[in-house]
């Protein structure tokens, strides 16, 4: 599994990495986690808000700052 | 050209129809001039109808959703209905007095005319 956390780097996108992180942690499971802040790159989403989290290629949240318990349920 | 970060705010989310007429494209246009006026951001209608991941959950961030269509047949609308998303403020073109044809001959009055209609029912949504 890789999670990709879409953002140019504001106070929110840093948020969203965080809790990704304790969510994955959480888990305990094998995750792959990446940041992504290239803006061609989160358009090539279709993610027109950020922060966005993208999990296996789909995104699972944009503009929204979801809680480690929330990603975590997204974790499988 | 700078590019804008994708987390500043603004609640008001533009589609809008762009089918094969006239006036598909003047509600297209007329989108165009409401987000360069800072009415609200033009979102991706397409990204709706193809359950594009990114510009479905893009759309659920926003908090007020605008909708132009050309005329009765109502795609944008009928996208945006069709995916679980409500229309806050809605037009459709030929109700302002522009009638449909295929030339894609545009005059620019008529695009001023729905950018205004729909700026002034966003206007008084916000209250001011």
């Amino acid at each position: 599994m890789k999670i990709e956390v879409l953002g140019t780097g504001c106070a929110n996108c840093n948020k969203l990495y965080q809790n990704t992180l304790e969510a994955v942690k959480m888990s305990g499971k094998q995750v792959e986690v990446a940041k992504v802040e290239d803006i061609k790159k989160i358009m090539g989403y279709g993610v027109l808000s950020t922060p966005a989290l993208v999990i296996d290629g789909v995104v699972k949240v944009a503009g929204k700052v979801p809680k480690a318990e929330e990603i975590k349920g997204w974790i499988k | 050209m700078k590019t804008k970060c994708l987390c500043e705010a603004n609640d008001t989310l533009i589609f809008s129809c762009a089918g094969s007429s006239n006036v598909g494209q003047i509600a297209n246009q007329a989108a165009i001039r409401l987000a360069q006026e800072g009415v609200g951001r033009y979102f991706c209608l397409a990204g709706i109808g193809g359950h594009v991941s990114g510009m479905i959950e893009s759309t659920k961030a926003g908090k007020v959703l605008v909708a132009i269509d050309g005329c009765p047949v109502g795609c944008a609308r009928r996208t945006l209905d069709h995916t679980g998303f409500t229309i806050d403020e809605y037009i459709q073109v030929t109700e302002l007095g522009i009638e449909k044809n295929h030339e894609f001959i545009l005059d620019p009055s008529d695009v001023g005319k729905v950018s205004r209609h729909m700026a002034s029912l966003v206007s008084k949504r916000r209250g001011t």
